[in-house]
């Protein structure tokens, strides 16, 4: 119905969703307040001769008012809470701080962005009371007083949302996971060291940064072959890792505008693992071993795995047929693995845990599993800019699955060599392998 | 002979809600005059119709059928902001604007018609209701339920109307300030020369107050009597039942008396 003018990425969308969802608690008291209009003071209101325009405005409007008042109160602070979920769609919000402590498990940082919330929505309900007692105690100073001081924070807030989008930057996304924010660290420092101004938007969902980076609202982002080959081609089949990403290259750049520049050389793909010690014992270094021992064995998937075209993908290839397969949160999937409640798990190949863990990735010959490799792709509006592009080639092919995982893992940690995004950058910037070349030799990590 | 003509005319008033009939059941509508200068009080049991009735004069109620005339010319065709300020109206519920003062309640009337109260006006108001002028600045919510009536009274008066409506005026109050409002209210009536229709359902108001008595029964006007009429037994069988009541307390009252 909005057409293609809509933008979908930023403050425009934010802005119309926080206002729809903030019309329901307004509507709902206004209603209220209507329906609880003395009667004598409606039927007053005719004695005296008011037409219908004047009730309105004599009567049911001031009456009325302190209601519909509590009524912005509840949505302001529906509507301060909702906001940080802007963050997904690229508005930066206070959601900021929350999402990317989340991710990398930055308590001080969720907490952060939480108590900066919270303090917000406080602030304007205070506000909104005064401005509600006033309109109840007929006082004009506590009415225009609040309302002076609300106009005083629109306008501020206007123009912070005005001022800093007059340069414009090459806007870097990250999805929300550790592997992303990195990502996004490593390729803004490229950029900066370009003499490149950047900015990042973190922690957005899938699709958005998709349709973002077609729409050149955002200009750069580490997207997957699977995710797109599935969710944006709609196709099922799987012609094999090549013809993969030649297809979706061309697809991008035909359909979308969007440059793919190349594969940065690891993927972050659906595998199966076990215990280094376990496979050794079994002898199992590929899922073609794994048959004739699997009826034996037991394999552990999150919640969604045993429903997911990979998993059918592999059983019908190899006719896999395990003992006993269970559901673990993808948490527990590998202290299940290390008690032996688990022989085989589902894992993702870039996972950090995969090397904390010691494990191995079993190999896929019959090539059943969808490649995930990832792909760095360049908005429309940056596609032929040979200062970025020549910055961001060194990185093609430079990142194997084994420095992703330590990179990964540095982030997801929990003890003291814990590091922060910028930082397992930074570390992953110095384990950069044979530059420049695409497509590289790729690690495939099974 | 010509009679002068009557300044509030009934002709043949029929007021239907879906189904139901509220006022002109039988057909034929309800027609009478009220001459200027009268205090006509409108009796009868609840449902009877005698609001409905009345609340076609300010066309708070727009009649089915018929015509009502005021000074000679149909209210349906009179600007309901215009005719409304020649028509005090106080009814049951009072109405006082919560978020007004009492000076604003009372000039709300003359303000719709673009004319603003001066002070003097307001206390010259609240004087003739018998309350002190420094009530002007005080909330609705400040005064009990009588002085918020005598504002309602005053806010009727304050377009200086011709026609004083008035519906179950004094239904709400305690039986002190009834009486004394509704002597009030007849005084007034007499010193600014009013011409007043009042609905009660109580029949010893009407007899004590006004100088005819209208009775409906079922959306008919059943009796059109004087109270001393009524009193000698005129009226009909509908009428005396309602005049019946005050009189047998009366009696019982005075027998109390007389046992010591």
């Amino acid at each position: 119905m909005f057409g293609e003018g809509l933008p979908t990425l930023g403050f425009l969308p934010a802005l119309m969703a926080l206002t729809l969802y903030a019309l329901l608690p307004i509507l709902r008291n206004a209603v209220t307040a209507q329906a609880n209009l003395d009667e004598g003071v409606l039927e007053a209101a005719d004695g005296v001769g008011m037409t219908k325009w004047q009730k309105l405005v004599l009567v049911e409007a001031p009456l009325s008012a302190p209601f519909i008042m509590a009524g912005i109160r509840t949505a302001s602070v529906w509507t301060i809470g909702a906001a940080t979920l802007a963050t997904t769609i690229g508005q930066p919000s206070l959601g900021d701080p929350i999402f990317a402590g989340l991710q990398t498990q930055n308590w001080a940082l969720v907490l952060a962005g939480c108590v900066a919330s919270a303090g917000l929505a406080l602030a304007a309900d205070n506000l909104l009371w005064v401005i509600e007692v006033g309109l109840a105690k007929r006082s004009r100073w506590m009415t225009f007083g609040g309302m002076a001081v609300v106009a005083l924070g629109i306008l501020t807030a206007l123009w912070a949302q005005s001022t800093g989008s007059d340069e414009r930057r090459i806007v870097i996304a990250s999805k929300q996971f550790s592997e992303q924010y990195i990502l996004a660290q490593l390729i803004g420092a490229r950029l900066e060291a370009a003499g490149y101004a950047v900015e990042y938007r973190d922690g957005l969902g899938s699709a958005v940064v998709h349709s973002a980076v077609a729409s050149s609202s955002i200009d750069i982002s580490v997207d997957y072959t699977g995710t797109i080959w599935t969710n944006y081609l709609k196709r099922a089949d799987n012609p094999g890792r090549e013809a993969m990403y030649e297809t979706i290259r061309d697809w991008e750049w035909q359909q979308n505008g969007v440059k793919v520049l190349g594969r940065l050389g690891f993927e972050n793909a659906y595998a199966f693992a076990m215990r280094g010690d376990r496979a050794q014992e079994l002898g199992v270094t590929s899922l073609t071993d794994l048959v004739g021992k699997a009826p034996q064995l037991t394999v552990g998937g999150d919640p969604e795995f045993f429903e997911r075209p990979e998993w059918l993908a592999v059983r019908d290839a190899y006719g896999l047929r395990f003992g006993q397969s269970r559901n673990f949160a993808p948490t527990f999937m590998y202290n299940a693995l290390a008690s032996g409640e688990a022989d085989v798990i589902s894992a993702y190949t870039s996972d950090g845990r995969i090397a904390a863990d010691k494990l191995v990735v079993l190999a896929d010959p019959k090539g059943a599993l969808p490649s995930y490799d990832a792909l760095l792709m360049l908005s429309p509006r940056i596609a032929e800019d040979k200062g970025v592009i020549a910055a961001l080639e060194p990185l093609l092919g430079a990142i194997s699955v084994e420095a992703m995982r330590e990179a990964n893992l540095a982030v997801d940690r929990e003890d003291d060599k814990k590091l922060t995004p910028k930082a397992a950058a930074a570390e992953l910037a110095k384990s950069l392998r044979r530059p420049g070349l695409d497509p590289g030799p790729l690690t495939t990590g099974r | 002979m010509t009679m002068p003509s009557p300044l509030l005319r009934f002709d043949g008033v029929i007021c239907r809600f879906g189904e139901v009939t509220a006022v002109g059941a039988l057909g034929a509508g309800v027609s009478c005059d009220i001459a200027s200068g009268g205090f006509v009080a409108l009796v009868g049991a609840s449902g009877s119709g005698k609001s409905t009735l009345l609340k076609t004069v300010n066309t708070l109620v727009q009649p089915t059928e018929g015509r009502v005339l005021f000074g000679g010319e149909d209210v349906a065709h009179l600007k309901p902001a215009r005719l409304r300020r020649r028509v005090g109206y106080v009814f049951q519920g009072i109405g006082l604007f919560p978020h007004m003062s009492v000076a604003e309640n009372i000039a709300i009337g003359p303000r719709l018609t673009g004319e603003k109260l001066a002070p003097e006006r307001i206390a010259e108001l609240l004087a003739l209701v018998e309350l002190d002028p420094a009530f002007a600045t005080r909330m609705p919510d400040e005064l009990s339920g009588g002085q918020r009536q005598r504002v309602g009274v005053a806010r009727a008066l304050a377009g200086g109307p011709e026609l004083l409506l008035m519906d179950e005026p004094f239904g709400a109050l305690d039986p002190v300030t009834r009486d004394a409002l509704g002597r009030k209210v007849r005084e007034l009536h007499d010193a600014l020369g009013l011409t007043t229709v009042m609905v009660t359902h109580d029949m010893a108001e009407a007899l004590l107050l006004a100088d005819r008595v209208l009775v409906m029964d079922k959306g008919q006007l059943v009796a059109d009597e004087t109270p001393r009429a009524l009193l000698a037994g005129a009226g009909g069988a509908v009428a005396q039942r309602l005049v019946a009541v005050p009189r047998h307390q009366a009696e019982r009252l005075a027998a109390m008396e007389a046992q010591g």
